[in-house]
C-alpha cells in the first residue's frame, strides 16, 4: 500500500449507509480537518495533531455515504508544486516513479491514479489540484470561488484557494462536486451557486457549437510535446463540432509574480497562528527543554517552535510574504500585485465574452524528474504559470488527460466563466 | 532590498525579516536564503509595469445576528496543547 507513499495516514472513516457515494473510497487531503483523525498538513509543525472537529466537506462526504480510507500526502501547507516538500517523504507518480506526481495535493492524485482509492479532495491555491491531476492523469477540478466551503481547511492564501475533488473520470469528479459544493453558515464567502447542482449531468460531451478560447500567451515557452498533445486534442474538439478562436491575455504574464506576492503574503498571516501554545509543536520539543521555563521569552520561543517545525519551502514563503507587506514595500508589492489580480480578472471577463470556454496546458511542461527542482524554488514557481491565473480570477477550471507526451501524461486545462462549472465539466467529457 | 534595478539582497535584511516573523534561520538558510530572495524579488519588481485598473470588489460585508451556539468544549479545545495549567494554554513568559 506504501508503493507510492499517496498517504500521510491510513484510516477508515465510515459515513451514512446510503448516498451518492455509498460503497466509494475517498483519499482525503491532510489540511481538511477529520475528528478523531490526524491533521498534519504534511508538516512536522502538526504531527500528531488531531482535530476536534470535521471541516464542512468531511460531514458532506460522510452523509453521502462515503468511506474515508485516509489522509492524502501533500507539499507542507500546500507549498509546492511536486509534493516533496512533504515532511513525510515524497509521493511518487504512478504512471512513471521516478517522476513526481505533481502537488500540492500529488497524495490525492497519486492516490486516485493507482486505484487505492476511488476519488478523492485535494485543495487547489494555485494549481495544486489540477497540477498533480495532469501530472498522474486524472481528472481535477478547481471550482469558482466560494462554490465549496473552506471551514476546517487549514488556511494558506484564503483569498486564492478552493477544496476541489479528483477522479478517473470526468463525470465522477463532477459528482464528487456535487457533493461537496454549495452554501455553508461557517463560511462566510461561500455563495448559493452549488447548492442543488448537478454538475455530472454535464458530462454528456456535447461540444457541439461550443467555442473554445485559446489564450496565446499560455502556450509561449511550453514543453514542444505537450504542445502537440494540446493541439490534437483542441483538433479532437474541432472534429466533434467545436470551434476553436485565439484569444490575447497580455495580463497573463504577470500572473505568477502577483500570485506569489498574494499567497506568501496570506501565508505570512495565516501561518502566524503555529507557535506551539494551543496545537503544534512546542517551543519544549523543538529546543529540547526541560521545561517551558527555559525557552525564553515568547518571541524566543515561538522562533524556536517554528524554526524546528516549519520546512525551508514554508520559511521561504513566510519570510517572502513578511517581506512584501513590511513597511516601505507595501505598496510596491502587495499593492501592485493587487492591480495585477483585478488586470487578470479583467483580461479573463473579455475573452469569456469571446468563447465559451478557454483551454490551455494545464501544465506548461511534463511532470518533472524527483529531486529536479528542489534546489532552485523560482523554476517551480514558473511552473505554476498556467494556473495560478485561474485563482487570481476566482474561476473554474478543469485538467483532464489529453493524452501523453514521451510516454508521460498530458493535461489539458478547461477555464470557464464564474460558476460555469457545467461548461467545463461538457468541455473536458468530450476528450474522454 | 535596495532602490536600484537589481535588488541586492544581504543576510541582514534575511535576519531581519525572519526576526518579524519569529522564525530563528542558522547561518546556512541565511545564506541561502538571500540568494534565493535575489531572483524572486527581482520577479516581484516587474508588477511596476502593471497598470492602474479600476475595478469593484466583488465580495461585500454581510452581517448577521450574534447567536450563542455550541462550540468546542473546554476539554476539546485544550486537547491539542502541550503546556496546558488549570484548564487553560500555557504560554512561554512574555519578556
Amino acid at each position: 500500500m506504501a508503493e507510492f507513499n499517496a498517504y500521510i495516514t491510513k484510516a477508515r472513516i465510515d459515513g451514512a449507509d446510503d448516498g451518492p457515494l455509498a460503497g466509494k473510497t475517498v483519499a482525503v487531503k491532510d489540511n481538511i480537518s477529520t475528528e478523531g483523525v490526524e491533521t498534519t498538513c504534511g508538516s512536522k509543525m502538526l504531527e500528531g495533531y488531531v482535530p476536534p472537529y470535521d471541516a464542512t466537506v468531511v460531514e458532506r462526504l460522510k452523509a453521502a455515504g462515503a468511506t474515508i480510507n485516509g489522509k492524502a500526502n501533500m507539499d507542507e501547507f500546500g507549498m509546492g508544486t511536486t509534493t516533496e516538500t512533504s515532511h513525510f517523504g515524497a509521493t511518487l507518480n504512478p504512471a512513471d516513479t521516478d517522476r513526481v506526481p505533481g502537488g500540492s495535493s500529488g497524495g490525492s492524485a497519486a492516490a486516485v491514479a493507482a486505484g487505492e482509492a476511488d476519488l478523492a479532495l485535494g485543495s487547489d491555491t494555485g494549481g495544486s489540484v489540477r497540477a498533480p491531476a495532469a501530472f498522474c492523469g486524472v481528472v481535477g477540478i478547481k471550482p469558482t470561488y466560494g462554490l465549496v466551503s473552506r471551514y476546517g481547511l487549514v488556511a494558506y492564501a484564503n483569498s486564492l484557494e478552493q477544496i476541489g475533488p479528483i477522479a478517473q473520470t470526468v463525470e465522477e469528479a463532477a459528482g464528487l462536486l456535487d457533493v461537496i459544493a454549495g452554501s455553508d453558515p461557517r463560511d462566510a464567502t461561500t455563495v448559493e451557486a452549488g447548492d442543488d447542482s448537478n454538475y455530472a449531468a454535464a458530462a454528456d460531451g456535447d461540444v457541439e457549437g461550443m467555442t473554445i478560447g485559446v489564450p496565446e500567451e499560455l502556450l509561449d515557452g511550453a514543453d514542444e510535446g505537450v504542445v502537440e498533445t494540446f493541439w490534437d486534442a483542441i483538433e479532437d474538439l474541432e472534429a466533434q463540432g467545436a470551434e476553436y478562436v485565439e484569444v490575447s491575455m497580455p495580463s497573463v504574464e504577470k500572473a505568477v509574480a502577483a500570485y506569489y506576492v498574494i499567497a506568501m503574503s496570506e501565508a505570512s498571516s495565516n501561518l502566524a497562528r503555529f507557535d506551539g501554545t494551543r496545537y503544534g509543536l512546542n517551543a519544549v520539543e523543538a529546543g529540547d527543554y526541560d521545561d517551558l521555563s527555559e525557552a525564553g521569552n515568547w518571541n524566543e520561543a515561538f522562533a524556536t517552535a517554528r524554526e524546528e517545525g516549519f520546512g525551508p519551502e514554508v520559511k521561504r514563503r513566510i519570510l517572502l510574504g513578511t517581506f512584501a507587506l513590511s513597511a516601505g514595500y507595501h505598496d510596491r508589492y502587495y499593492g501592485k500585485a493587487q492591480d495585477a489580480r483585478a488586470w487578470i480578472k479583467q483580461d479573463f471577463d473579455e475573452s469569456l465574452q469571446a468563447a465559451d470556454v478557454l483551454a490551455s496546458p494545464t501544465m506548461p511542461v511534463p511532470p518533472f524528474e524527483l529531486g529536479e527542482g528542489l534546489e532552485d524554488p523560482r523554476t517551480m514557481y514558473l511552473a505554476d504559470a498556467n494556473t495560478v491565473p485561474v485563482n487570481l480570477a476566482d474561476l473554474p477550471a478543469i485538467s483532464v488527460p489529453a493524452g501523453e507526451a514521451d510516454g508521460l501524461p498530458v493535461g489539458l486545462q478547461f477555464i470557464g466563466p464564474k460558476y460555469g462549472e457545467e461548461t467545463i465539466v461538457r468541455a473536458a467529457s468530450a476528450l474522454e | 532590498m535596495s532602490d536600484g534595478d537589481e535588488p541586492a539582497v544581504t543576510g541582514e535584511e534575511v535576519r531581519n525579516v525572519a526576526d518579524l516573523a519569529r522564525v530563528d534561520l542558522n547561518d546556512e538558510e541565511v545564506e541561502t536564503f538571500a540568494e534565493q530572495f535575489e531572483a524572486v524579488l527581482a520577479d516581484f519588481e516587474t508588477l511596476d509595469e502593471v497598470p492602474e485598473i479600476e475595478s469593484e470588489p466583488d465580495l461585500v460585508n454581510v452581517m448577521r445576528a450574534d447567536e450563542v451556539e455550541a462550540g468546542l468544549t473546554q476539554e476539546e479545545a485544550l486537547s491539542n496543547a502541550s503546556e496546558t495549567e488549570d484548564g487553560y494554554f500555557k504560554g512561554p513568559r512574555v519578556s
